[in-house]
């Protein structure tokens, strides 16, 4: 008697990368990040991280299994990001609540509700942020200066420019390495940007996004603030730019999926948030360029697929 | 020297290393030879000989049925056991069966037809004709067919495809490693036909010493370009191929030859120059034999019709437990659910994989990763063609492009959640050339 084999459709091999390794290799990029927040802002932000992702993983767990009853994903690692983003986008001296009802919110509404992984059509993080900065403003924007032991309210640079405080501007040093005020995950410049190669390296992101965003917001910096080069670089280290253009603008089902497309969504998102740290009402602007343009992407991705092979030029 | 290449594509692993070493071995003679009408896309052959002939190696035993088509000849010399429908790669084909006598005498027809400078390109054209030359790399085109381009169309290139793309498969290296000046000839023979100035072989830069004996063979040929290419899958698909080597895009829709360019593949040539010299049809091919599931992997010569179970044997059988047995390369080959089957003048590969290898990844959802879109060689967007053909929205699929998809495969291959993008999309084909055909 023949052996019967089994039969299916070609390709016969599949590459070794996975959804869960993709995730993990997020978690991975985002730990330097992590150890920096845990080191300016203390024992308080470690407990904030936890919770968030506590909090993320618990509510994917209870939607996805007794309201949507289908198969949990939690071992995908893709809640784990959303908890620890949503952390990083908080500052240390927020009540626990806080990251516990975003993270929840984020997960719940914003991702699980539009259907799940790949669905969501804004950053579930940023979403949640949004929420919470527009619910409780003043525990979102309570800063503490970043040394261990001094746990002083203090203003973030972005706070300096945008509102014209005559305290001294952290110098170029401190911004860089994260010791400034601001929200747990944001402020080392260093640490994302470990974390941001390693992810390149990965082939996790393309660089197409964080290049296009970044190069954006320097460009107009520069006009901005009249020409002035020192000013212009220092605008990149502060606030939430890094932290938004490699981890938060890539996400991948709220940006497109062309390369095209995510050149000009990071353009856009440049633009944005530029505009809004130099004449908006808010001193930063990051969040809302991306959150914007998350709006924006499915209408972008449609007019910038590429011309197909052979096809005529466009 | 610059290495060529395409946009996009993928970089699967080669696995090449359990046979690019080893030497073409020629297959133990087989006792009874299947040889399937349906060699090729394009018409079936019509069995001209019947039970009871005495057939010898050489003699045409299917014609040709319509211009598409190409006639089929015995590898053996025996006597015609059945004239049946039988099991073939991918279901069921009129097939001649042949007890060989074991003496591979050879036919009167047989004799050789001198040299290309003593033949007119017509005269060359016909030999490939009545040799049954397909093309040897994939689907088995007619290669008269591809060289009987309608007037309007100015060719003036031919490309040799010796990238050989496919991982694990290395007959088509050990070819020109072993016998380049038989490449470097039929490729001669195609710039006669086609009347051209120019002819390229491009090679991956995985195979430096294939690419070195090819470029000794041809250097006393200034028209002959031997060209490196980026190793990179996939190099050796003719438009990938055509834009690697001249820079052209064969237009949306169209073929090679809109592009001005003829494609063919290394072995189709090798067999070419044999036809020329020797007289003899297209025969016997060599195969590589490979995967995790065979004992000992080898290249061998094999002679259509061919049992694979026969030619599996002489590689030490199977190891373990079989999962997948694939007719051709793991990204564009078939796969098989039985070993009872004959060889054909395509089979450039039999891959064993193993019960682990073969299991068929859960798909999860789409993370819109975007992935698929960059490596796609044909710049498509896979996720959506594929999105609406499960969907069964085929307008929406159509409006994708989805008839410019080579069914490369690259897409399923890096996608995250393993989605199955070229099934649906190949689902989404299939309707949409149905439709067009129904409102003609
Ligand atoms: S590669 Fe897979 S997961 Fe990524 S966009 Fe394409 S279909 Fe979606
Ligand atoms: S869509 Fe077609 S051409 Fe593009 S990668 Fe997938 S199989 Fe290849």
């Amino acid at each position: 008697m023949e052996s019967l084999f089994r039969v299916s459709s070609s390709p016969h091999i599949r590459s070794k990368q996975t959804v869960s390794n993709i995730m993990r290799d997020v978690v991975i990029a985002l730990l330097p990040a992590t150890f920096a927040g845990v080191y300016y802002f203390g024992l308080p932000a470690l407990v904030l991280i936890l919770l968030s992702v506590g909090s993320a993983v618990a509510t994917e767990f209870i939607v996805q299994k007794y309201l949507r009853k289908q198969k949990a994903t939690i071992k995908d690692w893709s809640a784990v990001v959303t908890g620890m983003l949503l952390a990083f986008n908080i500052p240390s001296t927020a009540p626990w609540w806080l990251v516990v009802v975003g993270s929840a919110f984020a997960i719940a509404i914003v991702k699980q509700a539009f259907g799940g992984l790949g669905h969501n059509f804004m950053n579930p993080a940023l979403a949640a942020r949004a929420m919470l900065m527009a619910s409780w403003p003043v525990e979102m924007t309570n800063w503490v200066s970043t040394r261990l032991a001094d746990s002083v309210a203090g203003p973030t640079p972005l706070g300096i420019i945008g509102e014209k405080l005559s305290v001294a501007l952290p110098s170029m040093t401190d911004v860089i390495i994260g010791n400034v005020g601001g929200c747990i995950g944001e402020t080392s410049v260093v640490a994302i940007l470990i974390g941001a190669a390693y992810l390149i390296y990965r082939g996790v992101i393309s660089i197409r996004i964080p290049a296009a965003y970044i190069g954006t917001v320097f460009i107009l910096a520069f006009f901005f603030t009249g020409f002035d080069l020192y000013m212009s670089t220092y605008n990149l280290f502060i606030g939430g730019l890094m932290l938004g253009a490699f981890f938060m603008a890539t996400d991948y089902s709220s940006s497109p999926s062309n390369p095209k497309g995510q050149i000009i969504f990071g353009i856009g998102c440049g633009v944005i948030a530029t505009v809004i740290r130099f004449y908006g009402g808010y001193p930063e602007g990051v969040s809302y360029s991306i959150i914007l343009m998350n709006v924006a992407s499915p209408l972008i991705e449609k007019y910038s697929s590429s011309r197909v092979f052979g096809g005529a030029k466009k | 020297m610059s290495l060529l290449s395409f946009k996009g594509g993928i970089h699967p692993p080669h696995e090449k290393k359990y046979t690019e070493k080893k030497a073409v071995v020629k297959a133990v003679d087989p006792k009874v030879v299947t040889i399937s009408m349906r060699q090729h896309i394009g018409a079936p052959c019509n069995p001209i000989v019947k039970k009871g002939d005495y057939v010898k190696v050489g003699q045409m035993v299917g014609e040709a049925t319509s211009f598409v088509s190409s006639p089929v000849h015995s590898s053996v010399s025996g006597t015609v056991k059945e004239v049946t429908n039988k099991n073939v790669l991918g279901g069921k084909a009129m097939c001649v069966v042949i007890e060989s006598d074991g003496e591979n005498l050879i036919h009167e027809t047989v004799v050789s037809n001198g040299d290309i400078s003593g033949l007119s390109s017509k005269e060359i054209l016909e030999i490939i004709k009545n040799a049954g030359i397909v093309g040897m790399g994939g689907a088995g085109f007619p290669t008269h067919v591809k060289l009987s381009p309608p007037p309007e169309k100015k060719i003036d290139v031919v490309i040799l495809n010796g990238a050989e793309c496919e991982p694990y498969l290395t007959a088509d290296h050990r070819l020109m490693l072993e016998t380049p000046a038989e490449v470097v000839y039929g490729l001669r023979a195609l710039i006669k036909v086609l009347n051209v100035q120019k002819g390229y072989i491009g090679i991956e830069n995985n195979k430096p010493d294939a690419f070195k004996s090819i470029s000794e063979a041809a250097k006393e040929y200034p028209e002959i370009e031997v060209v490196e290419l980026y190793t990179k899958y996939p190099q050796g698909a003719e438009k990938q191929l055509i834009y690697a080597c001249t820079k052209r895009e064969v237009p949306s829709a169209g073929l090679p030859m809109d592009a001005g360019a003829v494609v063919s593949n290394v072995a189709t040539s090798a067999a070419i120059a044999n036809a020329i010299k020797t007289g003899m049809p297209l025969v016997e091919r060599i195969c590589t034999i490979t995967g995790s599931s065979v004992v000992e992997p080898k290249n061998m010569l094999i002679k259509v019709g061919t049992n694979i179970k026969e030619i599996i044997d002489q590689c030490g059988g199977y190891k373990g437990k079989v999962g997948k047995l694939i007719m051709g390369g793991p990204m564009m080959g078939l796969a098989s659910n039985t070993d009872n089957i004959p060889s054909t003048k395509t089979t450039s590969g039999i891959l064993i994989f193993n019960e682990d290898e073969a299991k068929i990844p859960e798909a999860e959802n789409c993370l819109k990763c975007g992935k698929c879109v960059s490596i796609c060689p044909s710049f498509l967007e896979p996720l959506y063609i594929s999105a609406y053909a499960l969907k069964n929205d085929f307008e929406k699929a159509e409006k994708y492009n989805a008839l410019d998809c080579i069914e490369c495969g690259s897409c399923s291959f890096v996608c995250p959640s393993k989605r199955p993008l070229l099934h649906s999309i190949r689902v989404a084909k299939k309707e949409i050339i149905a439709k067009r055909r129904k409102s003609k």
